[in-house]
């Protein structure tokens, strides 16, 4: 693997460079935009073209942002260097290094399900493969998304009906814009909390097509009252601000939605399986397709891949890292899910 | 099935007691009797002997879904329910099942009673093919038992009583007991037949925790003070020549309690009492944990009977002389009472004597005598009241005792089950002794759902050791316990066992080295 684990994140000792580091590096090359990728503190940073704007967002005015386009090649001390897409949220890549032939991607967060909102996965050959694991068991399989925004659809219709506004909660950056995308506009009016709507703009800029979204201000909830859908962070949940569009009902959209638990302990009125990351076919159809002989896994609980893995003929090990995924409240708004 | 399961999804869906209702009620007006029958039979938490063992469902589902058991176990793990483990493993069915639920347990269910491993797990894979995600997870739950839709007994009551157009006390009685669920039970259920069947109980009046003192209960000769006897509720009963025991959970413990059962022969027939069933020598009450030894225990030998004998301390009556006296108030049903217990004149029932106080006053400090009397405080009851059903707050209060209060520390942590599924929230504690910490309790309850978000990440980041589901961490946070009773115990390692431990604060304010040494714990044992 042309990549180490090191108190500050993964390292690439070849080219002096770190990936999602979290801490302040001198060079720090950044898979996409959440926080646990994207870290304040950096002084120079390359992503990718689309996801510029988003990591922008993450780490300040301060540091210098360099990007590449899909599949463009840099030498940085004769690594060569490549992003690929991870189809996780808009921008998001993985990123292939090379050196004297020996290849090495690392995955950052991806989804090999289609998103209109972001670039579709791309499988990388490879010898060395840096797979997330957020979503590591069998029990993880996705339903089809068509099938989960009719259910969504089906709901706020059935709120209208019952004169409440419908409330989904959707992680700000990437599962709000794809629920916009995804709902039919034509039920009623569409709400976005600021820390969902801030996040609008880079995408349109990049040609998703996202339709008309009012921020969610006092005016515009007593305008569209009983009618409208709320994309909101989940931090808005029991807040002040979320009492304004009383009658509410309560759903949310991602993959922890899949167990029983996970939607009663957050006392929500519905859940919607909807995710951003593989789920296990997802990650073992990537991992597959890699070609790799050598897996690292990152995110919290990855000993059970890692495990199956091994069983079946990989070199494989759970790497210490502190991207997020194990608990579902470990994943806070603008973060992993 | 497709009916039961569209149910336990819409009542799953909603936190309202109201929308609860009015699910069931128009379930019941809508379902075939025999399936409503059922419908309750599960949702009072009833259920039918086990067909499969859990070891086959992890079997059967490992080899449908192509995963090794470990994997099945590590994703147990994640969903803490077996039921619904099984139907997101399974792999993705078109199917849905019109059979209705009566037959599905009629024909499918039970039959696998009996069968060879082999047929079972062939059967429990046609079974799971026929079937939606959901559907197969009510299925599994018909088989492991344990429905928890947010339904509590109350809810299911409120509702036949709504279909059924009586009151719920009313239903909630038709509901007690042993019974076989048919559409003759149900016609009975809704017409009020079979009330009068021999074994039936009433259903239990349940004090209420009175937090804040007495005195806004207004006067005390309002109202009647008795000890809280730490022991087993039980509900008695003398019909037709035979005795029954009933526990609050509604179980039949006749067969445990032969002494008890003796001096009960010589009540007159149509008798019903309340009581508590104690551990007691020499005038006074055994502790808990005594009594803790025969329960469980069906058969009991001479040497246990000899070292925990066992009295119902009875402290009310429901029906005598065959009739009910429910809706007497209090002062008349213990004068009833009275007679009844003299007439029987054995030493192994005896009455609860009301406990005289002049005043709050007198009464609060003769409620710190409680430890050394061996009882739980006080319970305050009404005067004039009647015997109401269930939960019903105001006429019923006990008073217990402050609790002993422990700080320990936290070291170890394991997932929870239902809505605590993914989340470590089942702890263990140790005190100091020697400078080691040796577990003395385990707590499950205590901590607001945020504070458990902290733990729970406090846990994935601080493990030491894993031992199976079980995560040794560093030992760091410290927790002020409270629980009812601390005894000698030699099945412990610490020495002691302790009564009910909960969490009754997190003390962040304290370092692991300020938790209490066993010496302190010691202390305490009368």
């Amino acid at each position: 693997m042309l990549v180490t684990e090191t108190p500050k994140g993964l390292y690439c000792p070849a080219g002096n460079f770190y990936i999602d580091p979290w801490q302040g590096v001198d060079r720090a090359l950044v898979t996409h935009g959440h926080a646990d990728h994207a870290r304040w503190g950096s002084k120079r940073i390359l992503t990718s073209e689309s996801g510029r704007e988003l990591v922008r967002a993450r780490v300040g005015a301060d540091p210098i942002i360099d990007t590449m386009a899909w599949g463009e090649t840099r030498s940085i001390h004769g690594v060569r260097v490549s992003f690929h897409p991870a189809g996780h949220i808009l921008g998001s890549a993985q990123i292939r290094l090379e050196v004297k032939g020996e290849v090495t991607v690392v995955s950052g967060d991806y989804n090999t399900r289609p998103d209109p909102t972001c670039e579709a996965f791309e499988p990388v050959r490879c010898h060395g493969f840096i797979t997330e694991s957020t979503f590591g068991l069998p029990i993880y399989r996705w339903p089809d998304s068509q099938q989960v925004f009719s259910e969504i659809n089906d709901w706020w219709r059935s709120c209208q009906e019952a004169g409440k506004t419908a409330v989904i909660y959707a992680y700000a950056l990437g599962k709000a814009q794809r629920i916009l995308g995804g709902v039919n506009a034509a039920i009623g009016p569409i709400l976005a909390h600021g820390a969902v709507y801030n996040f609008l703009q880079p995408y349109r800029d990049q040609g998703i097509a996202l339709p008309l979204v009012e921020k969610a201000t006092v005016e515009h909830a007593k305008a569209t009252k009983g009618r409208a859908l709320l994309v909101a962070p989940p931090s808005a949940q029991g807040t002040p601000w979320l009492k304004k569009f009383q009658p509410v009902s309560h759903a949310f959209a991602s993959g922890w939605m899949t167990v029983r638990g996970g939607r009663r302990r957050r006392a929500m009125d519905r859940g919607f399986v909807l995710s951003d990351h593989a789920d296990w076919p997802g990650l073992l159809m990537a991992i597959e397709a890699t070609g790799a002989q050598e897996v690292g896994v990152t995110h919290g609980n990855g000993a059970p891949l890692a495990r199956w893995l091994k069983d079946h003929g990989k070199q494989a090990r759970v790497l210490q890292t502190q991207f997020l995924g194990e608990g579902a409240e470990e994943t806070e708004p603008g973060g992993d899910d | 099935m497709h009916a039961f399961t569209s149910l336990f999804t819409q009542l799953d869906r909603t936190t309202k007691t109201l929308e609860k209702i009015r699910f069931l009620v128009r379930y019941f007006e809508q379902s075939a009797p025999e399936d409503a029958a059922w419908t309750v039979f599960f949702l009072t938490g009833k259920k039918i002997p086990r067909v499969v063992n859990t070891r086959l469902l992890r079997e059967a589902v490992a080899e449908v879904a192509d995963v090794p058991l470990w994997l099945v176990e590590e994703c147990y793990d994640v969903v803490g329910d077996l039921a619904e483990t099984v139907a997101l493993l399974h792999p993705e069915t078109t199917a849905h099942s019109s059979l209705p639920l009566h037959r599905m347990i009629q024909e499918e269910l039970k039959p696998l009673r009996g069968l060879e491993d082999e047929e079972k797990k062939a059967r429990l894979k046609v079974g799971w093919s026929t079937l939606s995600r959901e559907e197969r997870f009510v299925w599994n739950k018909l088989i492991t038992g344990g429905f928890r839709v947010g339904v509590s007994r109350g809810i299911v009551a409120r509702a036949l009583a709504q279909t059924a157009g009586v009151e719920p006390a009313v239903m909630a009685h038709r509901l007690m007991g042993d019974w076989d669920p048919s559409e003759r039970w149900w016609k009975q259920l809704l017409q009020g037949e079979g009330e009068a069947e021999p074994g039936k109980p009433y259903p239990f009046y349940l004090a209420s925790p009175l937090e804040e003192g007495p005195e806004p209960l207004g006067a005390i000769s309002g109202w009647q003070l008795e000890w809280k006897w730490d022991g087993i509720r039980a509900q008695v009963i003398k019909r037709q020549g035979t005795v029954m025991i009933w526990s609050r959970g509604e179980d039949v413990i006749t067969d445990r309690f032969p002494e008890v059962v003796e001096a009960l022969q010589a009540l007159p027939d149509g008798t019903v009492l309340d009581g508590e069933l104690l551990g007691w020598k020499q005038d006074r009450p055994l502790p808990f944990l005594d009594l803790q030894r025969r329960i469980g225990r069906k058969k009991v030998g001479k040497t246990l009977l000899a070292d925990v004998p066992v009295i119902l301390m009875a402290y009310d009556v429901l029906e005598a002389g065959g009739g009910e006296l429910r809706s007497l108030p209090l002062e008349e049903r213990r004068t009833h009472l009275e007679n009844v217990v003299t007439g029987v004149g054995s030493p192994n029932i005896i009455m609860s004597e009301p406990v005289q106080a002049a005043g709050w006053d007198e009464a609060a400090s003769l409620r710190e005598q409680s430890r050394a009397r061996g009882v739980e405080g006080l319970m305050l009851k009404r005067l004039g009241s009647p015997y109401l059903d269930g939960r019903k707050r105001g006429d019923w209060w006990k008073w217990k005792v402050d609790p002993f209060e422990v700080d320990a520390v936290l070291t170890y942590a394991q997932k929870g089950h239902g809505r605590r599924a993914g989340l470590f929230t089942d702890y263990t504690f140790g005190c100091w002794k020697d400078g080691e910490l040796v577990t003395f309790a385990k707590a499950y309850s205590g901590l607001t759902d945020a504070e458990i978000q902290q733990v729970d990440r406090f846990v994935k980041a601080n493990t030491l050791d894993r031992f199976g589901p079980v995560r040794q961490v560093k030992p760091e946070l410290v927790f002020q316990l409270a629980c009812e009773g601390i005894q000698k115990s030699s099945r412990h390692k610490s020495g002691i066992a302790v009564r009910f431990p909960r969490i009754a604060r997190w003390r962040k304010d304290k370092k692991p080295e300020d938790a209490d040494r066993l010496e302190d714990l010691l202390r305490w044992i009368p």
